[in-house]
């Protein structure tokens, strides 16, 4: 082991009356409990060192975000932690069979949604929360997809409240990303700390290109034998290009750009080769669907194929996820989706939805107005972390501005209490200090639905900051799904 | 049939010409720096700007051609697309667009190259720092043309970096040979002087040849046979013939093994080329003029690369190539 015998790097570590992912995993398991002795054994200095090359790397190999100034493009890496977070085989059952169960009802309502509108019809969701959603696509309409399934690529985020209970936050049913570095973290755990790894049993997470690229085949249109995927990017700006780039390579797939697809006219896809065009069956697209297909969508968009839409809609081609999931994932439509695995699947949520209160109801406008030192207020139709109030950090002139919004435009709005998130030992410029974490496990469905085992752990870096969002000092931490 | 996006073959050649780019002007660089280390002394920088057509955009921007300006230019200056810098970052970004396609290390490489000239500050271009800049440029050149060959899977991606790395040395070397005989043009008592001999014995070890040289001529040196070794020598790995022969070997076999429909008429051209290269003898380029005959090289393969283009990568015909963020001519 690393340093003196009676160093620990525990020693003045205080998880502050949250609930602490170490700690927890270390009572109720084996392989936690020895984890956490190795950790505690380590040297801080050189625990720091061996950081600062974990990072080194990251940044070499081009693991990285590009964050664009008015001058420049500069490439950031995620900042990456080097304390696992760690979840017990337990942990695991439960987020497993939740979001299996919670990607079913999102596949059955969008299929509803886009076909007989059963549940409008019943009252289960306003009608117009859904038929006045911006990610609402008429186009879409009656349109049969492969096996029923629209979100083939999902990321439900969770968090952990201070009992250790798993809670939604929200779902990513339209375009998630973070799964690329899902893979890179534990690649780099493997090569920086493999004596913190030995000896225990963690479920790996490098096979999900292969789980991809399997579900992609078999949401390929019916009678083509061998098909030919294709990953589409909206290009090397993108932010998230980086994992455009670790998708394709890990499922072998060549990854284009619109400008590489053409449609003819029988409404088939083809790429441009070297030797002409040949055709493509699937598309996993990382393009909105507004940038899809300047003929439907945007008319202005210089990052789609024109004619996509009509190849898709006469089943020539495959989109995954399909188009119009956003309808689905809206933060307000958020709020139903308990009632809705009810509604389809006749089950209980295995998964419980944070409490939420949907502004455009008048009652629990009336309910966040009177609380709102309390609760956390979010816009419905940003991502990113950006707009949120967290009333119990917040100052009266925030509250203030927050009210007023509120008032000027209810719709926009839901409220939910503050959870006090669960916490990991984290390194930090002041030693090893508690930090709030959240999940994002990914769910892969063709026939059936598969979940990478672990996700993406994202850690608020700021002392006290719930926000894990990388555009708001997040970093990522591996995710370890013991064995036992 | 073939699955290679048009777009990466366009991408994977320019990657591989920005490569051998970068060397080759570290190369001129080199043995300029050389150069002006005789007597004719700071004469000489003015015609590294001139051997590049660069004059317009060098003497706005700068003025006089002094070392320090003109390593300046060519070095580090990130608004000039010639300088190395440019060359490097443009070359990695073609990487970053191929990542899907080309090995790791060869990503990790160039990346690490790219973040090493992008850190460079003028202290670093200093006069006693900069041959060990330039050698040091030479070899990270080097290293990504081995971990390349070590490394890249051998598919039709793998000739279009082979024809790009050729058509760009062959270009290169002519460059170099222009450095010495277009703008040192020595007055005809000058030929075989000491001076001239030194220069020559210089353009030969900046192309890496000095040794190769003398092997086939242990004692003496002359225009003709520096002018012969690097234009005609085929087993010489950057003479004019050898870059022009590989590059038509290359583009062969691409099209029979792969079944392709273009490229024959950049087959015709380079059989131009190559039998002007057969039966020119040395003698006679000289006597007719050594820059005319590289400016004529130098648009033959221009040529070449622009047919290759049109029928690869989607250059519309009967148009000049459109300079994309994939290429730019230096």
């Amino acid at each position: 082991m690393d340093g003196p015998a009676d160093a620990n790097l525990f020693s003045g570590y205080d998880p502050d009356g949250y609930f602490c992912e170490l700690e927890a995993a270390s009572r109720r398991s084996d392989y936690g409990a020895r984890v956490r002795a190795r950790l505690t054994s380590m040297d801080l200095e050189r625990l720091r060192q061996r950081a600062a090359d974990a990072e080194r790397e990251l940044y070499n190999f081009g693991i990285t975000f590009t964050v664009y100034s008015q001058k420049d493009a500069i490439d950031r890496i995620l900042p990456f932690d080097v304390i696992p977070r760690i979840l017990t085989a337990g942990d695991w059952d439960v987020i497993e069979r939740g979001v299996k169960q919670r990607v079913a009802a999102l596949n059955a309502f969008l299929w509803d949604v886009y076909h007989d509108q059963k549940a409008l019809k019943d009252g289960i969701v306003p009608a117009e929360l859904v038929l006045g959603n911006a990610n609402y696509r008429k186009e879409m309409q009656g349109l049969d997809v492969p096996g029923g399934t629209y979100v083939h690529i999902n990321g439900t985020d969770l968090v952990r409240d201070g009992e250790g209970g798993f809670q939604v936050l929200e779902d990513n049913a339209r375009t998630p990303s973070g799964v690329s570095y899902v893979v890179e973290n534990r690649h780099l755990m493997q090569r920086a700390f493999p004596d913190l790894m030995a000896g225990v049993g963690i479920k790996p997470v490098s096979n999900y290109g292969g789980k991809l690229h399997d579900a992609l085949i078999e949401i390929a249109p019916a009678e083509v034998p061998s098909p030919q995927v294709v990953l589409l990017s909206p290009g090397t700006y993108n932010s998230a290009y980086f994992e455009h780039i670790f998708l394709a390579r890990e499922m072998g797939v060549p990854l284009v750009e619109g400008r590489d697809l053409e449609v003819d006219a029988r409404d088939r896809v083809f790429m441009r080769t070297i030797d002409g065009l040949k055709r493509v069956d699937v598309i996993y697209r990382r393009i909105n669907d507004d940038f899809l297909d300047p003929e439907v969508f945007n008319k202005d968009s210089m990052l789609g194929t024109p004619g996509l839409m009509r190849a898709y809609a006469k089943g020539n081609v495959s989109l995954a996820n399909a188009v119009g999931t956003g309808v689905a994932d809206d933060k307000a439509v958020y709020a139903y989706l308990p009632r809705l695995i009810g509604y389809y699947l006749s089950e209980e949520p295995i998964l419980r939805n944070v409490e939420t209160h949907i502004c455009r109801e008048s009652a629990a406008l009336s309910y966040t107005l009177e609380h709102l030192e309390e609760l956390v207020v979010k816009p419905v139709g940003e991502a990113g972390g950006y707009g949120i109030t967290v009333g119990p950090r917040a100052s009266e002139e925030e509250l203030e501005i927050c009210r007023e919004q509120l008032l000027a435009d209810p719709a926009n709005y839901i409220s939910q209490p503050m959870i006090r998130l669960s916490v990991c030992p984290t390194l930090t410029d002041r030693g090893i200090e508690p930090r709030h974490v959240d999940l994002r496990p990914f769910a892969v469905t063709g026939r059936s639905t598969w979940v990478l085992p672990g996700g993406l752990t994202r850690v608020a870096l700021r002392r006290g900051s719930l926000i894990v969002n990388s555009s708001q000092g997040g970093g990522s931490k591996d995710t370890w799904v013991l064995e036992g | 049939m073939t699955g290679l996006l048009s777009r990466y073959a366009e991408a994977i050649y320019w990657l591989a010409r920005y490569v051998e780019r970068s060397e080759n002007t570290a190369r001129v660089l080199d043995v300029n720096e050389t150069f002006s280390r005789d007597s004719q002394g700071g004469q000489n920088w003015a015609s590294i700007v001139a051997l590049y057509a660069d004059a317009e955009d060098f003497d706005e921007r700068y003025g006089e051609a002094t070392a320090e300006t003109v390593l300046r230019f060519y070095l580090l200056d990130d608004q000039h697309p010639g300088s190395i810098l440019s060359a490097v970052r443009a070359a990695r970004e073609n990487a970053r667009t191929l990542r899907p396609l080309i090995s790791t290390e060869m990503w990790v490489n160039l990346n690490t190259f790219f973040n090493r000239m992008r850190a460079l500050r003028d202290e670093d271009i200093a006069e006693e720092r900069v041959a060990r800049l330039l050698a040091w440029i030479k070899e990270s050149c080097q290293a990504h043309t081995g971990i390349t060959e070590g490394t890249f899977y051998r598919d039709e991606g793998w000739y279009f970096y082979e024809m790009g790395r050729a058509i760009e040395r062959a270009d290169q070397t002519t460059r170099l040979l222009d450095v010495k005989y277009h703008l040192l043009l020595p007055s005809v008592a000058a030929v075989g002087s000491p001076l001239d001999l030194s220069q020559w014995n210089a353009v030969l070890r900046s192309a890496a040849g000095y040794h190769a040289f003398r092997r086939i001529h242990p004692s003496g040196m002359t225009v003709a046979r520096v002018a012969d070794f690097l234009l005609f020598n085929r087993r010489f790995p950057r003479s004019v013939a050898a870059c022009v022969d590989e590059v038509n070997e290359r583009l062969t076999t691409l099209r029979s093994r792969y079944g392709l429909k273009g490229g024959s008429a950049a087959l015709e051209r380079l059989d131009e080329v190559r039998a002007v290269l057969d039966n020119e003898p040395v003698e006679r380029v000289l006597a007719q003029g050594l820059h005319e005959f590289l400016d004529w090289i130098q648009l033959q393969m221009s040529d070449v690369g622009w047919l290759i283009g049109r029928d690869f990568f989607g250059y519309q015909a009967a148009e000049p190539p459109v300079l994309t963020a994939a290429q730019s001519q230096g």
